[in-house]
């Protein structure tokens, strides 16, 4: 098994995707002379040429509908936004085109898209630049939503999103593109709607996606010392949902501790937490908690956007006080 | 606008209450979640708590005075209101028996578990972190009532624990898991404690002080259903002589060959069965104004267990052969044994069977099981003499059937028919099949 970085993961699923099926090809700002804004396109321009690795303008709106239409007409578009940030341009496409079109076409026109990029804070960038997004995503009937937190993850989710027929959008981080994690050597996908198990438990069910999961397993790791053996589920694939995952972890536990770094408003987060209190309401030992982004625009200074921002430490405080062992 | 406070059930089973002391003067007003008065229910004293903020306007029921639950006590409004027709129209308060006290709704406690029985003291109000500490907003929920997670309620039914003698320990003194799982652990001790007094003397002196155990749950429902059964339905009881060798013979022949034999309840409950439906009258219920006449024979059978009896009801008796009886009889007992049995299983027998025979009792008399109007006592076998129709002497292995009858459903004369009939049955089984 190597060990690769989650960037590496990206491109290898990309790689063999496009070396699979000859409609696949990728375009966005700088996926092909600059080898990609954060590099997961490297020496795919010089592997497979322009014609499938195109350069845009800066220019989302357009560049989005023409992946949009391309789908329409029978490629298979991987559209990579620099950040989900300047994807807000081109929601229009996403929301009224991609995700609408198989619906108000009866069932005649289908969409097979990828829209991907990195989503969330990552550090130092401001209040425009800082913004967890899967929240405004996952809202919409007709999209589905991924976010691995893992390599294996992200290639073996990537492969299935371009495979396909309906737009998903891919929410990567760019913190986490220099992380690194076992990914089998030998070809493989992961079916969406899957959450995965990151740390068996018993006393409580921590639930996480893409990075604050990173942030979940190191509260699971203090928690043990403490004697608290936390379960850790990555829910990946946010639409659809394993809601099925939830309710048995949960079910078991007694206790949620969900973890979002998205605004707590009418989130992801918010929506888990709502389900698993209706659905698993007689076996729940104290309200499900909610650890989520601050409810602000992500400040510049870097002590206030590391607070702002969920934490080990704020989701071990979470999980002691769903146990009832706050001091 | 002015509005009638009424006296509140402060426990499930208060059905009247006396004012203790008024907290809140008249003209005074109150915040919810204050303590408007103290009130004496039927074991504790209780405060009264504020659900809304107004203004008391006037006393209608003065310290001392007894009020049946749904009474008006006081009414409330906006600082200056007058009171109006709503203060003249006091009741005949305590004059009124308990079982009228419904004028509207009444405001019993939501999600209170019936069973639960009245704590011995009264509950020192938690006052561990509020809920605006925790940085919640969430109701106030009646005094005598702590808050509790769903998980502690569901674990309290699940192991018999009366919820309201739980110490909480979460925020504002809400129950959770721990405090049921700790207070559960009081329970096998109590047992234990029940089982060294008849067994071998286990108790060390040092331990020899008196102690007061908790009700569990089930004890307190054991105790509830068979007083009202005892103290409210009039019993009497027939008693007739068995020869049980014909049904052991049928027993044992049936039994020859099998891996698993079927019990003798198993054949007394079909018989039993067949008795009634030759006398339907005996499975029915007493309603008020109206008897109900069950279409299925739902025989329940009295079962020892560590933590109070049960009876696991089989149903349909009428349709099933003595085979199914007897595998779905010790399907259930298994099943009350290992982890208790769902109210599905074990609620609304029209008859029940209790046979202590396995413990030497050679008759007893035993109490209706309600819903039911009828149970029978059965004793054990014992070899004894008689005199045959020829008047020669011998001996027969003999079994004491006591039926007790709800006299409102069952008159004496038909109460001894059916126990003839069970008679008739058990010396010649073969006749159930006529």
């Amino acid at each position: 098994m190597a060990v690769i970085t989650y960037r590496e993961a990206l491109n290898r699923a990309l790689d063999e995707e496009m070396a699979r099926d000859a409609r696949v090809f990728l375009m966005g700002e700088e996926v092909g002379e600059y080898d990609g804004a954060y590099k997961v396109s490297k020496g795919l321009l010089s592997k497979y040429g322009a014609d499938r690795v195109r350069d845009t303008p800066i220019a989302e709106l357009g560049f989005t509908g023409a992946g949009v239409g391309a789908a329409i007409a029978g490629l298979r578009p991987v559209v990579e936004w620099m950040t989900h940030n300047f994807a807000l341009l081109a929601v229009d496409q996403v929301v009224n085109e991609a995700a609408k079109m198989r619906y108000m076409s009866g069932g005649q026109l289908s969409v097979p898209i990828v829209f991907r990029g990195p989503n969330g804070p990552a550090e130092y960038l401001g209040s425009q630049h800082s913004q967890a997004l899967a929240s405004l995503w996952t809202h919409v009937p007709g999209l589905k939503v991924l976010a691995p937190a893992t390599p294996a993850d992200a290639y073996g989710l990537l492969k299935s999103a371009i495979r396909d027929d309906d737009p998903v959008v891919f929410l990567e981080n760019e913190l986490m593109y220099a992380t690194k994690g076992e990914v089998a050597e030998q070809e493989f996908l992961i079916p969406m709607g899957k959450a995965s198990t990151a740390r068996p438990g018993k006393d409580v069910t921590i639930v996480s996606f893409s990075r604050p999961l990173l942030a979940a397993l190191e509260a699971a790791e203090s928690l043990a010392a403490k004697g608290i053996e936390a379960e850790v589920l990555d829910l990946r694939s946010l639409r659809p949902l394993d809601e099925d995952a939830l309710y048995e972890s949960v079910g078991r536990t007694g206790r949620c501790v969900v973890v979002d770094e998205s605004w707590p408003v009418a989130s992801v987060g918010s929506h888990v937490a709502y389900l698993v209190s209706r659905e698993c309401f007689d076996f729940l030992d104290a309200p499900v908690a909610l650890v989520s982004g601050e409810d602000i625009p992500m400040p510049y200074n870097h002590a206030l956007e590391l607070a702002a921002q969920p934490s080990a430490a704020k989701i071990e405080r979470a999980v002691l006080r769903a146990l009832y062992r706050e001091e | 606008m002015a509005e009638r406070l009424l006296m509140m059930a402060l426990s499930p089973t208060m059905s009247e209450g006396t004012i203790v002391k008024w907290k809140v003067a008249e003209g005074s007003a109150f915040a919810a979640g204050s303590v408007l008065c103290e009130v004496e229910t039927d074991k504790a004293s209780m405060d009264y708590e504020a659900t809304k903020d107004a203004v008391l306007l006037k006393i209608l029921l003065p310290e001392g005075g007894k009020a049946s639950v749904g009474d008006p006590i006081a009414v409330i409004g906006k600082a200056g209101e007058d009171p109006g027709p709503l203060a003249a129209a006091a009741p005949g308060i305590a004059s009124r028996p308990p079982a009228a006290a419904a004028p509207g709704p009444v405001p019993v406690l939501p999600r209170a578990p019936s069973f639960a029985p009245e704590p011995s003291a009264p509950i020192a109000p938690p006052r561990v972190p509020t809920a605006a500490a925790e940085g919640m907003k969430r109701p106030s929920a009646p005094s005598s009532f702590p808050p509790s997670s769903p998980l502690a309620r569901a674990l309290a039914r699940e192991l018999g624990v009366d919820l309201r003698s739980a110490r909480g320990s979460g925020p504002g003194g809400r129950v959770v898991e721990r405090d049921v799982r700790a207070l559960a652990e009081l329970g096998p001790q109590a047992a234990r404690g029940a089982a060294a007094a008849t067994g071998p003397r286990a108790t060390a002196p040092d331990q020899a002080a008196d102690r007061r155990v908790p009700v569990t749950g089930k004890r307190a429902v054991i105790a509830r259903r068979l007083s009202e059964s005892f103290f409210v339905a009039p019993h009497y009881y027939l008693k007739r002589r068995v020869d049980a060798g014909p049904v052991m013979a049928l027993r044992a022949t049936a039994n020859a060959g099998r891996q698993k034999p079927i019990s003798l309840n198993a054949f007394l409950i079909k018989l039993s069965a067949e008795a009634i439906v030759r006398h339907p009258y005996v499975n029915s219920t007493w309603e008020g104004a109206t008897i109900l006449e069950r279409s299925s024979i739902d025989i329940g059978l009295a079962v020892d267990l560590p933590d109070g009896l049960i009876t696991p009801v089989v149903r349909d008796c009428a349709r099933k052969g003595v085979a199914a009886i007897d595998e779905e009889l010790s399907a259930l007992i298994a099943k009350a044994r290992e982890r208790g049995l769902a109210p599905s299983e074990y609620e609304g027998p029209g008859f029940t069977i209790s046979n202590l025979g396995s413990f030497g009792v050679e008759e007893f008399t035993a109490i209706i099981n309600p819903p039911g109007s009828a149970i029978l006592a059965l004793g054990a076998a014992v070899a004894e003499p008689f005199v045959r129709d020829d008047g020669t002497v011998g001996v027969r292995r003999a079994m004491a059937l006591t039926l007790g009858c709800d006299h409102r459903v069952i008159d004496g004369a038909a109460g001894a028919r059916f126990l003839a009939t069970l008679v008739s049955l058990i010396e010649e089984p073969g006749k159930a099949l006529l």
